[in-house]
């Protein structure tokens, strides 16, 4: 197989994208986001429980391709039980990492996150990666408007 | 680079001329009888005018099936426009020097180009705008702003492009009307007796697609037009994705308003046509201000000029109407007769090879369809497929297609489109559906 094809389709991504994780409403306290990326339709919507500055619980629901759906299922993994501070470090090594921008390539700080480290080669596919992230950051920080990509 | 080196695809690839009604490719299921007279569609010769075409994307030939959303342009039209830019052009009308004049002529040949190509009854009816979408919003800011009050309704289809709903929107907001949309079957085909039901006293204007973007659907716009006027109510086609595939005659469809752009037709993007009756667009009231327009300024008052000019404020795209002339030149040379059948030919096949993989559904099964295949696969979001053929030199495209209350309608988020052009071969669809293949795989 195409080698570029491999390294954006992963195994982790395919795997997660047809068995997400914490792929479930929370109830509330726990806050809620809702993102939309208007140029492909996607939707996402995650809930955080954050109690005294950690993020004990976090989940999401929505519809997307693999890339968000796998994206959005290793970042619930990755955020449960960091501090609000971890978790805004985390969003801007994902960040920068789908983006290209001095990517961190240390694989213990990036943890499951480098097999995300394809989709800088798409930046069509970008946006897919990071929409649930951007409404991670929403959520958590009790943001009450729709998040969009555009 | 050669030219032909975009052909080389798979074992089929020295043979890619077909017959009308016949399939000379050994396709797996026979088309009806055919005529002994059958011309012979050489669709090899036609792409070898399209430079684009040979060229590698990601290590492989490129497969272009995006034609719905931007055809590509063939010699014939890169060079007009080089030409006219490099000997002729210069401001249009006005101009007493001898470069306008020679761009004046060129630009208004074009306008008769176009009239020959609509078959309108007059040169004035034929108003050059940006594209399809500005020939949407003129007739809605124009002629229906001046005619809805209150109440007044205007009917749409459920097979509507963004810009054929939003527009509508905005000037129903504004006067207080009603926009009514005609629904559709499973099929992606309007269904008629409700449409019947939905033409009323207060129906001001009927704004209808030809053929659907989305879907492929060619609606029966001459049956629609006639119950309309039935009721003496007008009636726009959106004909965006009808020229390039289907002769357009706008006096034998008795249309009031065809809209097209020249970018779906092998022409420059940036340029569009609104064909309108004569005594309609007399009737109405200039869209935008500015040069060109008028007849006289003084500050206290304006005088506007006639057709076309009042519809054609401010310094035109000169060149993409030049390119536009060219772009309908180069189809007329080719035969939309024969265009239709070739593109009917390949739809067809690529029909039935997708429909061969069990996990793939095709959206939009209309009796009559026009050149565009949209499909989901089970389980697989369609941007996934779309970057997967990519990799595979495959251009599709994959979203909602600015057609969200299509997606609405069948509850899907996007799909697939492959969309034909008559360079396209059977080879070309056969790379289709190994690259669908391969999506599968990946996602095994």
């Amino acid at each position: 197989m195409n080698d570029e094809l491999r390294e954006l389709y992963q195994d982790v991504i395919i795997e997660h994208s047809k068995r997400p994780r914490n792929f479930r409403p929370l109830a509330e306290p726990a806050h809620r986001a809702d993102g939309f990326n208007p140029l492909c339709g996607d939707t996402v919507t995650v809930y955080v429980d954050v109690n005294d500055d950690v993020v004990r619980d976090v989940s999401f629901q929505g519809h997307g391709c693999a890339i968000s759906t796998a994206s959005a299922s290793v970042m619930t993994e990755m955020l449960k039980g960091k501090t609000r501070e971890q978790a805004e470090h985390l969003f801007h090594t994902f960040h920068d990492l789908v983006t290209g921008q001095a990517p961190d390539s240390d694989p213990d700080r990036l943890g499951k996150l480098a097999v995300f480290a394809g989709v800088n080669e798409f930046p069509a596919r970008v946006k897919c990666a990071t929409l649930c992230w951007h409404t991670a950051r929403a959520a958590i920080e009790g943001q009450e408007e729709p998040v969009s990509t555009e | 680079m050669s030219a032909a080196r975009g052909q080389r695809r798979s074992g089929s690839e020295d043979n890619v001329t077909m017959r009308r009604g016949e399939n000379v490719l050994s396709f797996p299921s026979a088309s009806p009888a055919v005529p002994a007279t059958a011309r012979v569609f050489d669709a090899a010769r036609y792409r070898a005018d399209f430079p684009i075409l040979a060229q590698s994307v990601h290590g492989k030939p490129l497969v272009y099936l995006d034609n719905a959303a931007s055809a590509q342009k063939p010699r014939q039209v890169i060079d007009a426009v080089a030409l006219f830019d490099s000997t002729d052009y210069a401001n249009i009308h006005r101009g007493v020097h001898s470069l306008s004049q020679r761009a004046t002529a060129a630009f208004e040949a074009s306008r008769d180009r176009v009239q020959r190509f609509l078959n309108a009854a007059d040169r004035k009816e034929i108003i050059f705008v940006r594209g399809t979408t500005e020939g949407i919003n003129l007739v809605a800011q124009s002629f229906a702003r001046t005619v809805l009050h209150l109440g007044d309704e205007i009917v749409i289809s459920a097979l509507e492009h963004h810009s054929n709903i939003v527009p509508w929107q905005m000037v129903c907001r504004e006067r207080g009307a009603v926009l009514r949309v005609i629904p559709m079957t499973d099929d992606g085909e309007l269904i008629l007796d409700a449409y019947e039901k939905l033409l009323g006293p207060r129906t001001r204007l009927v704004s209808l697609v030809h053929v659907s973007n989305a879907l492929g659907t060619v609606n029966p716009v001459g049956e629609m037009i006639t119950r309309a006027h039935a009721h003496g109510i007008p009636v726009l086609l959106d004909g965006a994705q009808a020229v390039p595939h289907i002769p357009v005659d706008v006096q034998g469809l008795d249309c009031d308003f065809y809209t097209f752009s020249s970018h779906k037709l092998y022409g420059p993007s940036g340029v569009g046509v609104l064909y309108g009756k004569a005594a309609l667009l007399d009737m109405m009231p200039p869209y935008q201000g500015g040069g060109e327009m008028i007849s006289a300024v003084t500050f206290e008052k304006t005088f506007y000029k006639g057709l076309p000019g009042k519809f054609e404020a401010g310094t035109p795209n000169i060149t993409g109407v030049v390119g536009l002339g060219a772009a309908i030149d180069y189809v007329d040379s080719v035969g939309l007769d024969p265009i239709g059948a070739y593109e009917h030919e390949l739809l067809q096949y690529a029909t039935e090879q997708l429909q061969r993989i069990p996990q793939v559904r095709i959206i939009g099964t209309a009796r009559d369809k026009a050149a565009v295949l949209s499909f989901i696969i089970e389980g697989i979001h369609p941007h996934d497929v779309g970057t997967i053929l990519d990799l595979e030199g495959i251009a599709v495209r994959a979203g909602h297609h600015c057609a969200q209350p299509v997606m609405q309608r069948f509850a899907i988020p996007a799909t697939t489109r492959a969309s034909f052009a008559f360079y396209n071969t059977p080879a070309e669809v056969d790379a289709l559906v190994t690259g669908v293949r391969k999506v599968l795989e990946v996602f095994a």
